[in-house]
């Protein structure tokens, strides 16, 4: 099936700078209720405004290969990035995935992650796809580098969902 | 004489009443329904019910003197008697829910309502508080969980229970210490929707007995699949859903003792549950109407009896016999695969036919996409029951269950399709 591709069971068996590590200005933990994923994000950003630059992102997850592999393609994108690249490729991925196949992804902006576009096609497991992307969002906002997507349309259940279970966010160190 | 599994013959025209089972999915490939345990498929009968209600008695039963109420009434009280029948009880033990999560919540408020003056129930049997214990087991559905969880959270009232061995089975050798003298009520699954594990009530019925304490069993997942009598199980109260024993969504059951239910403060308050009412109070009507307030869902409710008479015509014992032969096979299909971990018993001893397993090394999501993309239907994940998946050591499980309409070839096509896991993620 087109669904599991060769990239995305590479990154899951082996996910890109797993494994959390300091120094960190915010760590969130979030769930998938419907399946019991887990992730732990952690970020440090340095700089402020259009300087600020994400230093480092490292997590821990534990899950399926789509919810780790897009976990470690998006460290892959965009640690070490200016926040305003990571900005444009979190709406990008979650334009793709929420796109019900319709936007293909650009491999140009989001790098390895477009072997996830076939995710698109099975709403059940945009959630999965989405999930460390969520946290990042949220490990973000926390650490006060609120990401400035300014996009309703990609706005979804799975951020609400996220953010009503239990345990989904615990605070800042 | 024991009873017989159906025959490929009989099976086929089981099948032929279920219309859904001949629909293909995933371009074109064969629906093969293993998901029953989630919900399961309904057969003609019970949709024709459904909408004869709707072309010929629409009125709400029980109010009204005109000829559709009347008409109604009688319908949806025949579906009470019917639905009481299957279980070996009579009709007015029989509370309409819409599923056995509503049927356990009633419960729970009972007691709270007791305890706080409210609901105009009679004895202290339901008044709990500090000093007080609520036992369930550590293989509940959430639906028979998270209710007690937040009785003991209003009344301060402790919530304990007895755990799971690794085998799946209750570990009951701390069960006369569990269920002691505090002990209030003992809420526990008839037959786990996980590990399939039927469990010894006649033990627990008579360990809660000796301390007095109320009996609560969640029978969601047995009512469907075997031969059940409620007096022979001697619990206090019983739950299910109509909609996996081939009925409607929207409909379930509490059944009671007639002396339970008297005696128990009601849940849901407003019309036709009354007695009488005036501007400061009201007194409440006879079991079971006095759980029933508002409108009902009697389409569904006759749905449910339709689907009642349908298993019962196919015999339940036979519909067991059937599941059991098809859990076998997936049994022994499944140990034959040495990368597959079976989470619960792996014999049809005191078991179901609801069979959860592990990959060792894939997520119960991708093992579901492979058997989903060659039109297999399985659950994957936590199944409700995530204190247990923890206990069984598994973020998540991939779960098999069967019901009367599958077929040896449909398990058979399951294993097969199964054997694409290891291939695609290298493990095994």
């Amino acid at each position: 099936m087109d669904l599991y591709q060769e990239l995305i069971l590479e990154h899951s068996k082996r996910p890109h700078g797993a494994g959390l590590r300091d120094p960190f200005d915010a760590e969130v933990h979030h769930v998938n209720p419907t399946c019991g994923d887990e992730v732990t994000v952690r970020v440090h950003v340095s700089g402020d405004g259009t300087g600020a630059v994400l230093e480092d992102l490292s997590f821990d997850a534990l899950g399926c290969s789509i919810s780790v592999a897009s976990t470690s393609m998006m460290a892959e994108e965009i640690t070490g990035q200016p926040l305003s690249a990571a900005t444009t490729k979190h709406a990008a991925i979650k334009s793709m995935l929420t796109s019900k196949g319709a936007d293909p992804g650009d491999e140009d902006v989001i790098g390895d992650a477009v072997a996830l576009a076939g995710v698109a096609k099975y709403p059940a497991r945009v959630k999965c796809a989405l999930l460390g992307w969520m946290a990042l969002e949220d490990a973000l906002a926390q650490a006060g580098h609120a990401l400035r997507t300014a996009d309703t349309t990609t706005s979804q259940p799975t951020t609400t969902d996220h953010r009503d279970a239990p345990n989904s966010t615990e605070g800042t160190p | 004489m024991t009873a017989t599994h159906f025959t490929e013959a009989e099976v086929a025209r089981i099948r032929a009443d279920v219309a859904i089972l001949s629909r293909t999915v995933r371009d074109g490939k064969t629906l093969v329904y293993l998901d029953s345990g989630a919900t399961s498929q309904k057969p003609a009968r019970v949709l024709d019910a459904e909408r004869e209600w709707y072309e010929r008695f629409n009125a709400a039963p029980h109010r009204g003197a005109h000829a559709l109420s009347e008409e109604g009434t009688e319908a949806y009280e025949s579906a009470r008697s019917r639905i009481a029948a299957f279980i070996g009880a009579q009709p007015d033990e029989i509370v309409f829910t819409k599923n056995a999560t509503e049927a356990i919540n009633l419960v729970a408020y009972a007691f709270s309502n007791a305890t706080t003056g409210g609901g105009g129930g009679t004895g202290d049997r339901f008044r709990i508080g500090p000093g007080d214990e609520i036992v369930v087991t550590e293989m509940e559905h959430h639906a028979n969980l998270i209710p007690w969880q937040e009785l003991a959270r209003r009344t301060g009232a402790t919530l304990r229970w007895l755990s799971v061995a690794e085998d799946g089975r209750l570990d009951l050798s701390d069960l006369d210490e569990v269920v002691n003298e505090r002990t209030r009520v003992l809420a526990f699954t008839h037959q786990s929707n996980v590990l399939g594990t039927v469990n010894p009530v006649r033990e627990l019925v008579a360990r809660a007995q000796v301390v007095g304490a109320l009996t609560v069993l969640d029978a969601c997942q047995s009512v469907p699949h075997l031969p059940l009598d409620v007096r022979e199980l001697g619990v206090d109260l019983l739950a299910f859903s109509g909609h996996k024993m081939m009925g409607p969504m929207g409909i379930g059951a509490l059944w009671g003792r007639p002396e339970v239910l008297d005696a128990m403060p009601v849940f849901l308050t407003g019309g036709s549950m009354i007695e009488t009412v005036t501007m400061e109070s009201a007194t409440y009507a006879p079991v079971p109407q006095k759980f029933e307030a508002g409108v009902p869902n009697a389409a569904q409710a006759i749905g449910l009896a339709a689907a009642c008479d349908y298993l019962a015509d196919l015999g339940m014992d036979r519909v067991h016999a059937h599941e059991m032969m098809l859990t076998e096979r997936l049994l022994a299909g499944l140990a034959e695969r040495p990368w597959v971990r079976v989470v619960g018993p792996t014999d049809t001893t005191d078991r179901g036919g609801a069979v959860a397993f592990v990959v060792e090394g894939v997520h119960a999501h991708d093992v579901g996409q492979i058997l989903d993309d060659q039109g297999i239907a399985v659950r994957v994940g936590h199944h409700c029951a995530w204190p247990l998946h923890r206990k069984m050591r598994a973020v998540a499980t991939t779960r098999v269950s069967v019901h009367v309409y599958n077929t040896t070839a449909e398990i058979d096509a399951f294993l097969e399709a199964l054997d694409r896991v290891p291939e695609i993620f290298g493990v095994g």
